[in-house]
């Protein structure tokens, strides 16, 4: 056991030390960067003086002077200051931010599922979408929507008029109509479940059922007064954007959204209880279908309860037409839509292959392991696949939304006001200071990301598989 | 067995079930997919209407309505011509050079088309997984292509004025004076939160300052002998005192590394030579840019057009590489400040957009220069890109350290190699070829990207062709559709011509994996 013969330590300087080593990198790493943040702070506050410019964030409080067509909150050129533009830009990012990314999750999820749908044509559409649009550099495309698309619209005096249906003042009669129409369709649809003998019949009823409900919007409502036929336009599309009705909301409005909390709040009571009876008695409750009849029908409810006592809660203001321009309703700017249509179009191509990635990334033997546990393929999906997809699908889809709120900077470039083209473009050339424009700008992007990303770390703590 | 008795077991042969309908050929296929259910029926119809509003549409513009021929815009006007014009292709063809060169001088075009051809020999060489030699064509494409390609641009005859010990003469007195300079007490930050910010300064600014100007100072103590030096090098003036410059401050920092290595025990040899090799190689590249090769100077604000999104992306792929190896080795570096600092930087680059970098590059780099150094406007952009890039492609880099398996670090240690010589000759051959696939996506988002130095002002591709449109010579109604149709089709061959080939080697890879 001896045998082995004690070795003398490694003799040798004390720079063969790996820790006097690692020392020594971080300590030259350190001095080059002081060198650098060193030579790089002189030289621009050297620079600042040279060009007489005053440095730190006391422009925030000095009147603006430029304007800015769309904007969220009161903003007049002539009044605020630098400081609510900063805001007023914020808005407008966050504002096509959050569209955005609704419409391209919702396009994203249709995509890709549509790829792997069975039906050849449709899953080749879906694949070419994917690939055409994700080869084109995101600035051709807005550049697209914006110069080619929008701008050639004709000016507001042949504005293209869309005429449509107005909403009205439903009376009782008409609600009841509604509401028989549609439990047509509904009885249409469960009795085509039940009664259908094969795949084929029990599809045909859902397609009646639907072209039902259909026909009943389309012919009962402007029939009955909710929706009438408008003898004007209702919209307006011209190369100043699309004018739509604007709603104006009574004193009672304030009813609607305080009866769609309480929806909410109904809902959320109504599925704790449904999971406790199901985890004692076993007995399932379709919770999504109550969730939407409280959400959406207490304030549609509330809606035709007021109109009974001939009070109505929402009118609109409909463009009119003038000589030159028009007057009244609310303005679509074409750049907001020019943004938004091309971040959607180009996000969701992204989206569609995660959503794919997610949906084959759920092994077969799930889906075989549900049918063989007798559950159709509508619950195997809802219940089986999506949630564990969902697992795979949501960090990618995350880091998607952030690029859509960086990859909406591109508004400059089409002259959407959003934070970068208000504050990084006007407010930085107007007052040359780059380093406090530019600091703030980049530390708002920052904020975004790196909060997003750690809510996104507890929630991939919380959902990733425990293993043994 | 017994003899089947029970009423439920029958006694009579079934029929046999009639052959299946269609098993194979074009109608079963059609009945399989397309039309296998009523849904399936309805869906596949949507499709075809989908089809037929998009496509014929576009051929009848891009191909059948097209006009390819032609000298001026008359050609492609509706009402001269007699048809509804679709895609004017003889504007594409009539301005196709400049959508190519830009303004480049058109006697000097050759030498845009061979730094193309270098270039492609350079992609070729690394990206095709068989070449010969392809650490040779690394250095190639990374040192050899840069250079040359640099130099047949803009022409070489290039007059540097100082190296490092020049600078010194300068910067030393600077930084013995440190503490006066940084005076956070004249930037006023408003008031409310601003003025909070602007206390927390003053007051990291009042500790710190004093170790920093001690530190400044010593610094500057120890430099002082090589400012002396510098400041009668500079008296000398011209580039006769750059390369003077260059050669004592090759000697001092290889002097240097010889007493350093003589410190840790190597011989002569061993120390100096990474040093000689470093100054021989940058000498060499330094007098091939200086050398007058009879080339006439083209300035970069005549570069345009694809030579431009060319030079964008290759100069952001040939930086980012070696930058984002460096960053992903030292996010999963030990030693915390080395770790923290690339954490910091890459995270600082990703979470902010890529046009906010590239104004910053834009507005502040002449800031953060000295005085009368204004760099150039393209020069500012590529340093922005090459600092974007670098983030992201440090990413996909760590991705491919951390799939090695733990056992090729040990096994590399355990034969004796240190740090570097484990990264240089194991670990880092394995995994950039595991991560090529993502380096091809980051290429491809890359070059997609290049298109945003349109907004900071540089004549990209994109910007040419938004330039033509304001020519009269051209001005039809369809020119525009023309223009981005044409950009549109370039960027597509260019960016899935490379995505298939990420896929491939995708794919080749895994074959190698399944056995």
């Amino acid at each position: 056991m001896s045998s082995v013969p004690e070795r003398p330590p490694a003799r040798g300087s004390v720079l063969y030390d790996p820790k006097i080593r690692a020392v020594a990198y971080q300590v030259l790493l350190l001095a080059a960067l002081g060198f650098l943040v060193y030579s790089a702070t002189t030289n621009a506050i050297e620079n600042l003086r040279a060009a007489k410019i005053a440095s730190g964030f006391d422009f925030l409080g000095v009147t603006a002077g430029f304007d800015i067509n769309q904007k969220l909150i009161y903003f007049d050129g002539a009044v605020s200051s630098y400081g609510r533009a900063f805001w007023v830009g914020l808005l407008n990012t966050l504002l096509v931010g959050a569209i955005g990314i609704v419409l391209a999750t919702i396009l994203g999820f249709i995509v890709g599922v549509a790829r792997l749908s069975p039906n050849w044509i449709i899953s080749k559409i879906a694949k070419w979408y994917v690939e055409v649009i994700r080869n084109l550099p995101l600035l051709l495309q807005l550049v697209f929507w914006y110069n080619a698309v929008l701008k050639p619209l004709p000016e507001p005096r042949n504005s293209v008029q869309l005429n449509g249906i107005r909403f009205g003042t439903p009376d009782f009669a008409g609600i009841l109509w509604m509401i028989m129409a549609f439990g047509l369709s509904y009885a249409l649809y469960v009795g085509a479940g039940r009664i259908g003998r094969n795949d084929t019949e029990r599809q045909i009823g859902k397609v009646a059922a639907a072209i039902v409900a259909a026909l009943g919007a389309w012919y009962l409502l402007p029939g009955i007064g909710i929706l009438r036929p408008t003898e004007g336009g209702l919209f307006f599309l011209n190369n100043r954007g699309l004018y739509m009705p604007e709603p104006i909301f009574d004193e009672m409005a304030r009813l609607l959204p305080r009866m769609l909390i309480v929806g909410v709040v109904l809902a959320f009571m109504f599925r704790r209880w449904a999971r406790r009876r199901q985890s004692a008695t076993g007995k399932q409750y379709p919770v999504g279908l109550v969730a939407i009849a409280l959400i959406l029908g207490l304030p549609a409810l509330t809606w035709a309860a007021l109109a009974l006592f001939d009070v109505n809660p929402v009118t609109f203001r409909y463009a009119t037409q003038g000589r030159f321009n028009l007057t009244g309703g609310m303005q679509i700017y074409p750049e907001f839509v020019a943004l938004t249509f091309g971040l959607v179009i180009y996000t969701a191509a992204f989206i569609a292959e995660i959503v794919r990635a997610g949906i084959m990334a759920v092994s077969r033997g799930q889906t075989e392991a549900a049918g063989a546990l007798g559950l159709r393929p509508g619950p195997t999906l809802r219940l089986v696949v999506i949630p564990q997809a969902m697992r795979v699908i949501i960090p990618p889809l995350t880091s998607q939304y952030l690029n859509l709120v960086k990859n909406s900077t591109l508004a400059v470039a089409i002259g959407y006001p959003d934070l970068v083209q208000i504050f990084a473009g006007t407010v930085l050339n107007q007052t040359g200071q780059a380093v406090e424009v530019l600091a703030i700008t980049m530390a708002v992007y920052l904020t975004i990301s790196l909060v997003t990303s750690a809510a996104m770390n507890i929630y991939n703590r919380r959902v990733a598989i425990v293993e043994r | 067995m017994t003899d089947a008795t029970h009423s439920f077991v029958s006694r009579t042969p079934i029929d046999p079930a009639p052959p299946p309908v269609l098993v194979g050929g074009p109608i079963a296929w059609i009945r399989d997919k397309l039309f296998s259910s009523v849904l399936n029926a309805v869906l596949t119809l949507i499709g075809i209407a989908l089809i037929y509003l998009i496509v014929p549409p576009l051929v009848k513009f891009l191909i059948t309505n097209a006009v390819w021929t032609g000298t001026d815009r008359d050609a492609c006007l509706s009402e001269r011509v007699g048809f509804q014009v679709g895609a004017c292709w003889a504007y594409v063809a009539d301005r196709f050079s400049y959508f190519v060169y830009g303004s480049y001088p058109v006697a000097e075009r050759w030498r845009v088309d061979i730094v193309f051809v270098l270039g492609a020999i350079g992609i070729v060489w690394l990206l095709w997984l068989d070449a010969p030699r392809r650490d040779l064509g690394a250095g190639y494409f990374f040192l050899a292509f840069p250079v040359l390609g640099f130099i047949l641009l803009i022409g070489g005859d290039y007059d540097f004025n100082r190296f490092v010990l020049g600078r010194l003469a300068t910067s030393v007195p600077a930084l013995w004076a440190w503490p006066i300079a940084l005076d956070f007490g004249s930037v006023s930050f408003g008031s409310g939160i601003g003025g909070i910010i602007g206390g927390l300064f003053e007051l990291v600014g009042a500790i710190l300052s004093p170790f920093v100007g001690i530190l400044a100072k010593l610094l500057a103590l120890v430099l002082f002998p090589f400012a002396i030096v510098g400041a009668q090098l500079v008296k000398l003036g011209g580039s006769a005192s750059f390369w003077s410059d260059f050669l004592l401050t090759a000697a001092i920092v290889t002097g240097l590394s010889a007493l350093v290595g003589r410190a840790f025990g190597k011989t002569p040899r061993e120390a100096t030579l990474p040093s000689l090799v470093i100054f021989a190689g940058l000498g060499v590249m330094l007098f091939a840019l200086s050398i007058d090769w009879g080339l006439e100077y083209v300035p970069t604000n005549l570069w345009g057009g694809i030579l431009v999104t060319m030079v964008v992306s290759l100069v952001g792929i040939v930086f980012s590489l070696p930058v984002g190896i460096l960053l992903a080795l030292g996010r999963r570096s030990r030693l915390p400040i080395i770790r923290m600092f690339s954490v910091i930087f890459i995270e600082f680059v990703r979470g902010v957009p890529l046009i906010t970098v590239l104004f910053m590059a834009n507005t502040m780099l002449p800031l953060f220069l000295p005085g009368s150094a204004s760099p150039d406007r393209l020069l500012r952009a590529l340093v922005g890109v090459a600092m974007f890039a670098s983030a992201y492609m440090a990413e996909v880099i760590r991705g491919g350290l951390q799939a090695m398996p733990k056992g090729q670090y040990e096994g590399a240690m355990s034969l004796g190699l240190g740090y570097w010589q484990m990264m240089r000759l194991i670990i880092l051959p394995q995994a950039l070829r595991i991560v090529i696939p993502g380096i091809v996506n980051t290429f491809i988002g890359l070059f997609k990207d290049t298109t945003l130095v349109f907004i900071v002002g540089i004549f990209d591709f994109l910007k040419t062709i938004d330039a033509t449109l304001v020519d009269p010579t051209w001005a039809t109604p369809t020119s525009r559709y023309t223009g981005y149709a044409f950009a549109a089709i370039f960027y597509f061959i260019c960016c899935y011509g490379m995505s298939r080939y990420s896929l491939s080697v995708e794919r080749r890879m895994a074959a190698g994996h399944k056995r």
